[in-house]
């Protein structure tokens, strides 16, 4: 597989093959003129920021839920607080991405578990629908009662699956950076929850009840950052990790790994003497969560646009013998004879058209 | 029933006695002149917008992809191929082959051939393949995308909120959104024409009848007699192209094809996406169990 970087705008020009070559079976990564095979996602910068809002309101839902049972009254109101807000924007974002927006209740028409988008749909309207009361519970001072407390756990086991979803849906699909990445995407997801909710409650909380955002975060970040170590390691292996190393996304992905990095040194450094370094530390690694969410969507759309990503792996397989692929030269039959009477192929029969269906 | 053995998921379990033979498309694009008449009779059958992209100055193709507003596109590639008296090689011919060859076109019909230097043009009516497991139906959030009585897989327009999930799903990008209205649009094999025992517009307007609409067993039988004659004639390259159980599970819409798909920006070996789902939920059901464990230690956890 070369190494030059693709046609996007995002680096020089790929090195076309050359007109009218006949290529050799090592230049079968490339599609003539350099065009894509699959289409890219036509998603808007608001689906990646989704997935940081989704991640960090499910993240927030669970700890809220279980640092109210540990009696911290203060960090459980903030991280329900953000639960919410997150539940409220969360379908803004989503509905605002769509090319009808009007018709956003035709997401909840059925349940398809072949579609993760319409799995998630349930997941987020449901979470949604108890995170309200949840948190109303929570600052009122526990006013709802067993209702209140129903909705709060409520919303903290649908809070887990919306951290998830999300990557299930987008390594269900052709992009080959997504696809071939899909054993490590959700939890590489979901540590981005755990991170992402415990950065925001960091910010929030006082530094007395704010042990368990500064473990999450410090452990979330840690954590995530071997695992994105890991998935590049394993698209690199399956020749389609360039997507994350070319252009744009090469330096948002360096932007995320060093403000994750930097914001859990300074948690884990001074944030449990000095509440002004736990908030620049929740901001860093806030700010590494967002870009970790943007890498990984820009990479996808990176990854569609180039035609070796597509192409490669697929022949690769072809040559291996894993697969037998789509094309076959050898013929299941003899040949027929040649038509008699006065056509041939090429020409339409005598009596124009193929076939009607039998009624 | 022959034309049962094509069965889908919901083909043709869920429609019962209302379920029509499998139909589909046989493009044989060895006999394709690039008159790109397929393209205009879709346009105005199913009233698609223009669609201008330029030009791209790669060979005549300035249609470019399928797309929303593209569901026929006729694909031009040019290559030179060592035949007649080149030099001799390795890669050439020998001059009784390239005579061989020369007669092909008498013989088969063969379209795509040019003497002299040895360019020659390879065209190719591309479409939507009418997949047996097809991603873009599987992931639909809406149910908008449906498989029909014929087998074949169509976006009702009324339903499609603009998602798009389905446009990165489909492994030969087949679908896209239209800019103006939101929405995904892609081939309908006809669909309201096929109800009125009408052959597809792309089909009744090829000129060669390179774009072939039957029942889908019938075709696959017309395209094994093709290849074998094909390659009788010592045209090697010569391959069907979606015409097994693969990783789409065969195709409702095949081809013949005179190079590898790739030469026609065609994957080869396209997969089911939906065909991993079941280690996709795996793994995100995992992540999320690891998801609540992490955050029940941090908050729950404390040294004795």
């Amino acid at each position: 597989m070369s190494a030059a970087p693709s046609r996007d705008g995002h680096g020089p020009a790929r090195e076309r093959p050359a007109l009218g070559a006949t290529r050799t079976a090592e230049q079968h990564g490339e599609s003539p003129y350099g065009r894509p095979v699959i289409k890219e996602p036509v998603w808007t910068p608001e689906i990646p920021a989704y997935f940081y809002v989704g991640g960090l309101a499910g993240g927030s839902a669970a700890l809220a839920l279980l640092a109210d049972l540990r009696g911290e009254e203060a960090l459980a109101r903030r991280a329900w607080l953000t639960a919410f807000a997150g539940s409220v924007v969360s379908p803004v974002l989503l509905i605002s991405d769509l090319g009808v927006p009007k018709r956003f209740l035709h997401m909840l028409r059925m349940f398809k578990v072949t579609s993760p988008m319409s799995v998630g749909s349930w997941i987020l309207a449901g979470f949604g629908t108890a995170t309200a009361p949840a948190t109303l519970h929570a600052i009122s001072g526990q006013r709802l009662g067993a209702v209140g407390r129903g909705a709060q756990v409520a919303s903290a086991l649908l809070g887990l699956p919306l951290a998830s979803y999300t990557a299930a849906l987008i390594t269900n699909t052709s992009v080959p950076a997504w696809h071939s990445a899909r054993a490590e995407m959700p939890f590489v997801f979901t540590t981005g929850a755990a991170l992402s909710a415990g950065a925001a409650a960091l910010m929030l909380a006082p530094v007395e009840e704010a042990q368990a955002p500064r473990r999450l975060a410090v452990g979330g970040a840690a954590v995530e950052l071997v695992l994105v170590h890991l998935m590049e390691r394993r698209l690199e292996r399956e020749g389609v990790g360039e997507a994350y190393n070319v252009g744009k996304v090469k330096w948002l992905n360096h932007a995320a790994t060093w403000a994750t990095a930097a914001g859990a040194a300074v948690v884990a450094a001074r944030g449990r003497r000095s509440r002004r370094a736990a908030v620049v530390g929740g901001a860093l690694l806030t700010a590494g969560a967002i870009a970790e969410r943007f890498t990984i969507f820009r990479a996808g759309v990176q990854s569609a646009r180039r035609p070796q990503d597509t192409v490669g792996p697929q022949r690769e397989r072809i040559r291996r013998g894993a697969s037998a692929g789509a094309a076959r030269t050898k013929a299941r039959r003899a040949p027929a004879q040649m038509p008699t009477g006065d056509t041939r192929p090429g020409e339409r029969p005598v009596t124009p058209g193929s076939p009607a269906i039998e009624p | 029933m022959a034309a049962y053995e094509l069965e889908t998921r919901a083909w043709p379990g869920s429609y019962g006695d209302d379920a029509k033979p499998r139909m589909g498309f046989f493009t044989d694009t060895s006999v394709c002149i690039g008159c790109k008449a397929c393209e205009v009779a879709c346009k105005e059958w199913n009233q698609i917008p223009p669609s201008p992209q330029g030009f791209t100055g790669d060979s005549y193709d300035n249609t470019i992809d399928l797309g929303a507003d593209t569901w026929r596109h006729v694909a031009f590639v040019e290559q030179r191929k060592p035949v007649g008296l080149e030099p001799a090689g390795d890669a050439s011919l020998s001059l009784a082959q390239a005579a061989a060859r020369g007669s092909l076109v008498d013989e088969t019909g063969l379209q795509t051939y040019q003497d002299g230097d040895g360019m020659r043009w390879l065209m190719a009516s591309d479409v939507c393949k009418h997949c047996t497991h097809a991603a873009c139906l599987e992931v639909c959030p809406t149910g908008a995308l449906f498989r029909t009585e014929f087998g074949t897989v169509v976006v009702q327009e009324d339903i499609c909120n603009g998602c798009g999930y389905c446009v990165p799903a489909c492994p030969f990008g087949v679908l896209d959104q239209r800019e103006e209205d939101g929405r995904v649009w892609k081939c309908t094999l006809c669909y309201d024409r096929l109800k009125d025992d009408k052959e597809p517009a792309c089909a009744q307007a090829c000129p060669t009848n390179s774009i072939q609409f039957g029942e889908l067993g019938d075709l696959r039988e017309r395209a094994e007699a093709r290849l074998a004659q094909l390659q009788d004639a010592g045209l090697e390259e010569a391959q069907l192209y979606g015409a097994d159980d693969d990783g789409v599970g065969g195709f409702g819409a095949f081809f013949l094809l005179l190079d590898e798909p790739e030469t026609y920006h065609l994957p080869p070996d396209p997969v089911d996406t939906t065909r991993d789902l079941g280690a996709i939920w795996a793994s995100a059901t995992a992540a999320t169990a690891t998801l609540a464990a992490g955050i029940a230690a941090a908050v729950l956890w404390r040294r004795s």
